[in-house]
């Protein structure tokens, strides 16, 4: 891949919270670089604390990183590009005081798409994720998987070529997760959209991704890119494939270590001190 | 959100208005059966005579006035101040820590026992009863205010931020939605306080006022046309928290 079809160029970045020395003190991220493909759906999988939602945060603006850069459409990344990047969160961001209809006009709204277009886009959207009929319902009133579709419409909706998802589908039941990732891969294979997404299930990773990318222990960083290669949408079926189990495995080898390092880690941290 | 309160029926309601039936049943029987002095407690017959009176003449209104400006404002002056201070404090982490245990601190001492204080600064007139109402009245407004908006989910607020929320966009739509159910309970508090500080101080050293009219007549010893006025000012005060309550059940639909 030449750096002139990367959507995302990712450079050397590096993050840490908090001053060397302090109590709080965390090498969340250590020099990663990688490039995001236009209209690619991109996995970060690792274990808990590897900095994949800080990466995640520092390509969309919301958090600046200690050192190294991201450019975004041959864009420096320096705050929010509301224009060229849609988030979707891993729950709650909805806000509760709305309908879901006005949820999403509310994100036209914040991103300057004009009136006229709130209400053929909102609705287009809204169909998208099949929730058409549920517009005037509250979020309270709704799943939580009927929420986080309610969220993807909201994202759908502004139109960006690019779309961070942070564990969006964390927080939900195993079936759940499942009909929503069938239902993603559909409704995604229809867009040229560049994705990047967040996830801890090995699963929800060989299913959606055209690359996973492992991350290593604190302080992460990639440690291997697995290739998925098969077409979109990815049918039921591929779940019970050779090839799945196989890449599954994969995954699997590789995050396990990582895993184990993490846990005697954070036992030693507390044994210690 | 907000659950709407389960109201209590029928059988609540009666019991309510029940009780409230007894008290007037054993104030009836107290003055006119067990021989209770009625210059201490007058009969509630010749208290509504003298209600009936007060209200035909219309004698109570330039003290009505009086206290209903004080309260007035007392109020502008504490829902002012209160939200905008209780805003800007709100906005950082640092001055939550610094200012709201010193709102707390504050807030937990009588300050009606500056009112000589006050009497001396602002006089007998309104000014003293307006500055102490505002300075009571000030503190549960600003620091719900203060809770209120420095409570807000900041998922929300980050959601808004990466959607291209300007400064005005996330106040308006998601820091006062959030905040403004936790800022309207202060406020009917602190509406409350005013009003029950003004008449109270009103009765302790003023010149005009319904609390001062109220001691002066207990001074003369009239006792049924003092307590005609005070079923006066508890129908005002009540009316008055009716109109707040309503007002406040109206902003939290319109958040």
């Amino acid at each position: 891949m030449t750096s002139r079809d990367a959507a995302i160029r990712i450079r050397g970045v590096s993050h840490q919270f908090g001053e060397a020395g302090d109590k709080q003190f965390v090498r969340a991220l250590a020099d990663t670089s990688l490039d995001i493909a236009r209209g690619e759906l991109l996995c970060l999988i690792g274990p808990s604390g590897c900095g994949k939602s800080t990466l995640l945060n520092v390509i969309g603006g919301l958090m600046t990183p200690s050192r190294g850069s991201v450019d975004v459409a041959g864009k420096p990344v320096r705050g929010p590009m509301p224009r060229d990047i849609a988030f979707i969160f891993q729950e709650n961001a909805l806000f509760p005081w709305n309908t879901i209809v006005e949820n999403v006009r509310l994100g036209m709204l914040f991103q300057g798409v004009p009136k006229s277009e709130h209400e053929t886009r909102a609705k287009k959207s809204l169909e998208a994720v099949g929730l058409a009929e549920f517009a005037d319902h509250y979020p309270a009133q709704l799943s939580g998987g009927m929420r986080q579709r309610a969220a993807l419409a909201r994202a759908l909706s502004l139109e960006t070529d690019i779309l961070l998802m942070d564990e969006p589908f964390g927080a939900l039941d195993e079936q759940t997760r499942m009909i929503l990732g069938e239902d993603l891969s559909v409704l995604l294979s229809r867009t040229e959209k560049t994705i990047v997404f967040v996830t801890h299930s090995l699963g929800e990773a060989v299913f959606l991704a055209d690359r996973v990318a492992v991350f290593s222990a604190r302080p992460g960083t990639v440690k291997k890119i697995i290739k998925v290669d098969e077409p979109h949408p990815r049918r039921p079926e591929f779940v019970t494939s050779e090839k799945f189990t196989a890449l599954r495995n994969e995954l699997y080898a590789l995050l396990h270590d990582e895993i184990r390092k993490t846990v005697s880690e954070s036992a030693s941290a507390r044994g210690g001190g | 959100m907000e659950f709407r309160k389960e109201r209590v029926g029928a059988g609540g309601r009666a019991v309510q208005i029940g009780f409230l039936l007894v008290l007037l049943a054993l104030w009836y029987l107290a003055t006119n059966r067990w021989g209770v002095n009625r210059l201490l407690l007058p009969n509630p017959i010749s208290v509504w005579h003298q209600l009936l009176d007060v209200l035909r003449t219309g004698e109570y209104l330039p003290d009505l006035r009086v206290t209903l400006t004080e309260l007035a404002a007392a109020f502008s002056l504490s829902l002012t101040f209160g939200t905008v201070i209780g805003f800007f404090v709100s906005r950082t982490g640092y001055t939550i820590r610094v200012f709201d245990p010193l709102f707390a601190g504050i807030y937990s001492i009588p300050i009606i026992l500056f009112l000589p204080l006050y009497v001396l600064f602002f006089g007998l007139g309104p000014a003293s009863k307006i500055a102490l109402g505002a300075t009571i009245s000030f503190f549960p407004i600003v620091l719900s205010t203060i809770a209120g908006f420095g409570n807000v989910d900041r998922t929300l607020v980050t959601a808004a931020r990466a959607m291209g929320a300007s400064n005005y966009h996330l106040f308006r739509y998601v820091l006062l939605p959030a905040a403004l159910p936790v800022i309207l309970g202060g406020i009917r508090m602190g509406f409350t306080v005013a009003l029950l500080s003004i008449i109270g101080s009103e009765t302790l050293a003023s010149l005009a006022g319904l609390g001062h009219h109220i001691v002066q007549l207990a001074e003369g010893m009239d006792m049924p046309r003092m307590f005609a006025y005070i079923v006066f000012v508890v129908a005002i005060a009540a009316l008055l928290n009716g109109i707040v309550s309503f007002l406040e059940a109206r902003g939290r639909r319109w958040a």
